[in-house]
């Protein structure tokens, strides 16, 4: 297995990696699909108590106005900002990008946000859902292949802050970036099933 | 840049993935809009009048007011859906022009076509479709439905039929998964769908996502069905014909997300005030009844 390869023994495999999906609201069971064909073991996080057994986080798609007033009602808003600053990586994709950014425009006054990622999320950037698309992109970063993704109802990434890496961008567009352990996408992987920025993700906090 | 494509099936069914987890509020006005998304609703059903009045009213329902639902997709930044008649293409394309993120092919309003649903894959806007066994849901999936919602009976505020469904629905999906090839060819035909879709659904699963419809009032109702195995809920009559429609809206939203945790199923069950009247779906009329439409 890849990752047995990268550690010191089987059993640091088996104590240390497990990867959590927020799974408030959204399509976290296919991220649970893409990390266990990869051989990560995957666990839902739905409250603090979950939290203290991951390694590292993904935030899924799915409404971020949803996902923003659960995680505060659910207490894990402040418990996931004490594991970024420890270190934590997490990853949030489409809805999970909005909810990890500083700035959010297009949505509610009072929408809640983790605010890790210093960015601006522009929520339904390209409008409704029959805007959505499905498409193929390359970042050598990520892999040497193009990877199939799809952009449903997503936002656009503007105005990133110094310590903010630019990934991918599509035309002028920001779609991936990552800050230090942080990673942003604003389309889904998962959805067609590509697994190639899984695997990146399990990496980034080995480094 | 890289060749696009628009209004694919793994977008159309995308988007109901996205909406898992989720309750969907059935909404008459801007400012119920402004409530369920307030209160963590994922999506709204802009309509005039909820089920619970639709009934009371009787007569012929149609689809709503595009003006109406217009104002609710200005009103609010989540996905909205609205209801056509079974079968009432052009009801459909309507709404498709409007630009509505989904269309409810529904059995609330009065059918439009007793033989033919719509021909869903025809469209770019996806469509979610009511049913009541594996059969309907099988049937609407050949016609192009991107996501299903089981339809308990819609405005009685009563969740036996939804429960009914929902248990009819993974019973036959479960006993699919051992069955012979000659008992999936028999079974195609009974469904009256394609083999092939019979394999693959016996192989993989449902193809699209699964919601409950009908009946729902309470927290532990929404439960009851996110542990009986939906993705996600709808609630119509059940939030805005309650006494505290706020407070209940957030409450379900809560539940739904933590279905298995009655820790907190309790906590905010308590001081909800009255829930809707209901009614006793067992003593209602056939004709009454709107689960039977459109099978």
């Amino acid at each position: 297995m890849w990752r047995a390869c990268q550690r010191t023994s089987v059993w640091q495999v088996e104590a240390f990696s497990m990867t959590g999906v927020l799974a408030l609201q959204g399509d976290f069971a296919e991220h649970v699909r893409v990390l266990e064909a990869l051989g990560e073991k995957a666990t839902l996080v739905r409250l603090p108590a979950d939290l203290a057994k991951v390694e590292r986080l993904i935030i899924p798609g799915g409404e971020s106005t949803t996902i923003g007033k659960l995680l505060e009602q659910s207490g894990l808003l402040t418990a996931i900002k004490k594991r970024a600053k420890a270190g934590m990586p997490i990853w949030g994709t489409c809805a999970g990008a909005i909810v990890l950014a500083k700035h959010i425009e297009g949505g509610r006054a009072d929408q809640k946000s983790l605010g890790l990622l210093d960015i601006t999320a522009r929520r339904n950037a390209y409008g409704r859902q029959q805007e959505s698309f499905e498409t193929s992109i390359m970042i050598p970063t990520i892999s040497k292949k193009k990877i199939a993704v799809a952009f449903i109802r997503a936002p656009i990434l503007t105005r990133p802050g110094k310590a903010v890496k630019v990934l991918a961008t599509r035309g002028k567009e920001i779609i991936a970036v990552q800050q230090g352990d942080l990673l942003a996408t604003t389309f889904h992987p998962e959805i067609p099933g590509s697994k190639q920025f899984h695997y990146y993700f399990l990496n980034m906090g080995s480094h | 840049m890289a060749e696009q494509r628009k209004n694919t099936f793994a977008l159309k069914s995308g988007l109901a993935r996205m909406l898992k987890g989720g309750v969907i509020m059935d909404v008459v006005t801007v400012e119920h809009a402004k409530i369920a998304e307030d209160a963590g609703a994922v999506a709204v059903m802009a309509l005039e009048r909820v089920p619970a009045d639709i009934r009371a009213k009787g007569g012929v329902a149609r689809m709503s007011d595009p003006k109406l639902i217009k104002q609710i997709m200005k009103a609010v930044t989540i996905p909205v859906m609205a209801k056509v008649r079974i079968g009432h293409f052009v009801e459909a394309q309507v709404l498709e022009s409007l630009g509505v993120d989904y269309i409810d092919e529904s059995e609330v309003l009065t059918p439009a076509d007793e033989q033919y649903h719509i021909d869903k894959s025809s469209f770019h806007v996806p469509f979610v479709c009511g049913c009541r066994n594996l059969g309907e849901a099988l049937r609407r999936i050949d016609e192009g439905a991107a996501m299903l919602r089981t339809k308990g009976e819609a405005g009685t505020g009563n969740v036996v039929e939804a429960v009914r469904q929902a248990r009819a629905v993974y019973a036959e999906l479960g006993a699919l998964k051992t069955m012979s090839a000659a008992a999936l060819a028999k079974k195609a035909k009974e469904y009256r769908v394609p083999l092939e879709l019979v394999k693959k659904v016996a192989r993989e699963g449902l193809p699209v996502v699964n919601f409950s419809a009908g009946g729902i009032a309470t927290p532990a109702d929404a439960a009851l069905m996110m542990q009986l195995g939906v993705e996600g809920v709808f609630v119509g009559s059940g939030i805005f014909k309650s006494q505290n429609p706020k407070k209940r809206a957030k409450a379900i939203v809560e539940a739904t997300t933590h279905f298995d945790n009655p820790d907190i199923i309790a906590k905010v069950s308590e001081g909800l005030g009255e829930p809707m009247h209901g009614i006793d779906v067992a003593s209602m009329p056939a004709h009454e009844r709107l689960a039977g439409r459109g099978i």
